[in-house]
This record gives C-alpha cells, structure tokens and sequence, in this order.
C-alpha cells in the first residue's frame, strides 16, 4: 500500500505497560475509504493499537499518522471519532440532550443530530433518558455521538456487542454507506463471522500483526474456509 | 477556552442535576432546615446560636458542593466521556468553567433560600451586610467544587469519593474556629489550622457577621480566592488526554 492510500500509517511503535511490552516494533497501514476489522483475542492489544490511533495512549517510540497528522494533535479531534465499550454518554440525560451538548462541542449543525439518529435508529427515541435504555441501544447513542462531526476516521471498539442480529445487519449496511462517501473505519471485534463483511483484516495476536489484507486473500493464502480457522493456522505456524 | 463549550457545558452539567428532582430537593431544604435545628438545639445559652448562624450559611455550600462535584466528576471518569470530551476540541478551561458555572448558580438560589430562613424566620442578626454572606456562600461553593474536582481523581469508586467527606471535611470544619474559637485551641492545632482552606472561609463569615470589614477579611478572601484557582489548576492537570 502507498502511505498516500492509507488512513492511518504507524512505523516501529512500541508501547509499554509497566516493564510488559505489549506492543514491540509494530508497523502497519489502513487503507483509506475501506472498512478495516481489527481481530484478536481479549490482551491481544487490540485496544492499546486503537488508542494509540486515536492519540490518547503514551507511546514510548515510533510514529503514528493519522490523516497525514501525528496521532493525537489537535487538528484531528474534529476528524477522528472514536467508540469505546463503555457507553460514553450522559446516562441521566435524554438522547437528544446528550446528542445537543456534544454537537456544541464539536460546533456541528442542529440539523446534524436528526442526520445521525436516523443512521443509528433511534429517530423515535429522542426524549427517552439514555439510562432507562438497554446495553445496545445505549451503544448506539454513543456510535450516533461519534457521527455528530462527520468524523474522516471513526474507530469503533465492539461496537455490535449484543445487538439484535436485524440491527447489527443496518449497523453494517451503516458502515458501508460511510466508506462509499469516503469516510474510514477501523472496527475492532471478535465476532470471527463480521470478519466477512470487511474490505480489509488485521490479526493481532500477542501485541504482533499476524495478517493485514482482505478476507479473500487471507482465505485463499491459508487456505481456509473461514476467518476463523485461517486465525487459528497462522497462530499456529507462528508457534 | 471557547464561551460555546463553557456554556454549553454549564447548560449540560445544569440539566443532569435538574433531572434529579430528590437530590436538588435535597441540596435546597437540607441547609435550611438544619439551620431551623440549631436555633432550637442552641436556644442556650442566648447568644450561642447567634455566633455561628451566619458563618453556617456560607459553608452548607462549601460541604456540599464539595460531595456533589467529586460525585459528578468521578462519573465523568469512569462513565468513558471524559475520555470522549479529551478526545473533542474540549479545552480543560472549557469543562472546570461549565462546572463552576452551573455549581455557583445552584450555590446562590441555595445561599438565597438558606439567607431568607436564617434572617427572616430565625431571627439572625448580623452586623455586616446580608449579601455578603451569601456572596461568600456562593465563593465557599466554588471552593468546595474545585476541591471536589481534585479529590475525585483519588478516588477509583463512589464509596471513596464519599469517605472524602469525613476524612477531609470533617477534620477542617472542627479546626476552622465553629466550634471552637482557634485562640482556645492548643497551639499545635492552631497550626494546623493555618494551613486549611476551610479556616480563612470559616474566618470571612465570621468577620462579616460581626462587621469587622478590614485587612483581616480581605486577606481571607484572597486566600479562600488563592485556593480555588490552586485547586482548579491542579484539577486541570489531573484531566489528561494522553494516558498509558
């Protein structure tokens, strides 16, 4: 991949965590205009790749570019978005007067708040208290925060966890529509069958990129019938 | 610092605690009615509940506020939208301004309502002026909160953030001079005493109420001052946006 082509562009990034290297040396490329999926087990590094992305976690060496950016600088809190497992939303305030006070700070348009519930189907439940919500409803409000400022990179960490296999098919209809209109995502998850639907794959395990291309190559290089058992092989052979 | 986010984070931190109708309940008839306890639990001697009425109005805000920001904040931090807010073009100003906002409105309808039960139902007599003790309420609020705000980055869970009460508060208030006059008290604890916030609070009110307005109360509104904007400052570096 040509550095122009790519979202985001990481060189020799270590990161540690008290006197664990939990990632050594890790170089890697997201393509632009492309759903990325973010696979590995739970203490793979997952989350500390993502938050070294988005900027918020301190990197003992490397470089991190993000949109032509250094990871983290001010110019890319409008244009970077970031989802993480926790709901990260006022869970005593009403949908829209979460979805209000964050378009403030992101100085997005009024008008932007009716755009980003309907991409997450909650256009209905504007005046419900985010707290009576369920787990996924609240985790949508959060994905429909993310979208107030019509971010170029949205990086979403598990963001279909428990919910219903109908909306988890519009959440993924959802990603599509962004990277037809240009935009990217970096989605982490470890549900091996959402795998399929992403233009391109990462296997980490152990804080290591095992794979980086499309499920078609990984498939036809390990000759597997599905993400899953070609994760498996190449762990294997890595033994 | 942009006035849009502060604002707008006021307006938010302001519905949160509309929102909960009991605990605002709570924060405006607590003060006042436990201010009508002690008229009647210090009715002897004649004087003694006098001495410390208008000194109590101006620090139920200093105490409550101090509970309620360290509550809010810790949710803030373990809800994941502090994290969310670092990650936006949020400044830290943006966020401790939105609070001392929305905190000083609510100090001063409390302040107000806890002044017009102190000095027209119970009879408090104050020599100096009645605004200024709920002007120093209103400052005693933002002490309160600013402190809450830093202490809050010590605590990992609600349990502790409320046990800051008795371990920080507690220990102030029975020092400041409420209780006891500082003169009276042994001289390690006067001290002691020096060096807390609460005190130079305590010492405005009382100067107020007894109209004694000279170097000695202006040099405790400059320290009570000093230690809000310390205490801000200090909270400020305690919202990172980077973290390992």
């Amino acid at each position: 991949m040509l550095p122009a082509d790519a979202a985001v562009s990481i060189r020799g990034l270590d990161v540690r965590r008290g006197r664990r290297l939990v990632l050594p040396g890790l170089s890697l490329d997201i393509r632009r205009g492309a759903v990325t999926g973010l696979l590995g087990p739970s203490g793979s590094g997952k989350s500390t790749l993502i938050r070294a992305i988005i900027g918020v976690q301190i990197v003992a060496r490397g470089r991190v570019t993000v949109l032509g950016e250094r990871a983290g600088t001010a110019g890319l809190q409008r244009r970077v978005a970031y989802v993480t497992q926790a709901p990260s939303v006022y869970g005593d305030l009403t949908v829209r007067e979460n979805l209000a006070y964050f378009a403030r700070v992101l100085a997005a348009p009024d008008d932007r708040i009716g755009e980003v519930v309907a991409l997450v189907s909650l256009g209905d439940r504007m005046g419900q208290v985010v707290g009576t919500m369920s787990g996924g409803e609240r985790s949508r409000v959060s994905l429909a925060v993310a979208l107030l400022g019509d971010p170029e990179l949205l990086v979403l960490d598990e963001p279909t966890v428990g919910l219903d296999p109908v909306l988890r098919e519009d959440l993924w209809a959802t990603f599509h529509d962004l990277t037809a209109a240009g935009k990217t995502l970096l989605v982490s998850t470890h549900v091996m069958d959402e795998a399929q639907r992403c233009d391109e794959l990462v296997l980490i395990r152990e804080g290591r990129i095992v794979a980086a291309e499309t499920p078609q190559a990984l498939l036809a290089r390990t000759g597997a019938d599905d993400v899953e058992h070609a994760f498996i092989a190449l762990a294997r052979a890595a033994r | 610092m942009s006035p849009r986010i502060t604002l707008a984070t006021a307006r938010r931190v302001a519905a949160q605690l509309r929102r909960d109708h009991r605990t605002l309940a709570l924060i405006l008839i607590v003060p006042p009615a436990l201010l009508t306890l002690l008229r009647y639990v210090l009715d002897q001697p004649p004087g003694a509940f006098q001495r410390v009425a208008a000194p109590l109005i101006g620090l139920f805000p200093l105490i409550i506020m101090f509970l309620i920001a360290s509550i809010a904040m810790l949710r803030e931090r373990t809800s994941g939208t502090l994290e969310r807010l670092m990650s936006m073009p949020l400044g830290k100003l943006d966020l401790l301004a939105g609070y001392g906002l929305a905190f000083g409105a609510l100090a001063a309808l409390q302040g107000t309502i806890t002044a017009l039960v102190g000095f027209w139902l119970l009879d408090i007599d104050t020599a100096g002026p009645t605004w200024a003790v709920v002007a120093l309420a209103i400052a005693n609020a933002l002490l309160g909160m600013a402190l809450g705000l830093l202490l809050s980055s010590f605590a990992a869970t609600e349990f502790q953030a409320v046990q800051f009460m008795p371990a920080f508060v507690l220990p102030q208030l029975l020092l400041a001079g409420l209780f006891v006059p500082r003169e009276q008290m042994p001289e390690l604890l006067q001290r002691v005493s020096d060096v807390m916030p609460f005190t130079y609070a305590y010492d405005a009110l009382a100067k107020i109420a007894a109209n004694d307005i000279g170097g000695r109360l202006w040099l405790n509104v400059t320290v009570v001052t000093g230690c809000i904007l310390l205490a801000l400052a200090l909270g400020a570096t305690t919202l990172r946006r980077r973290t390992v």
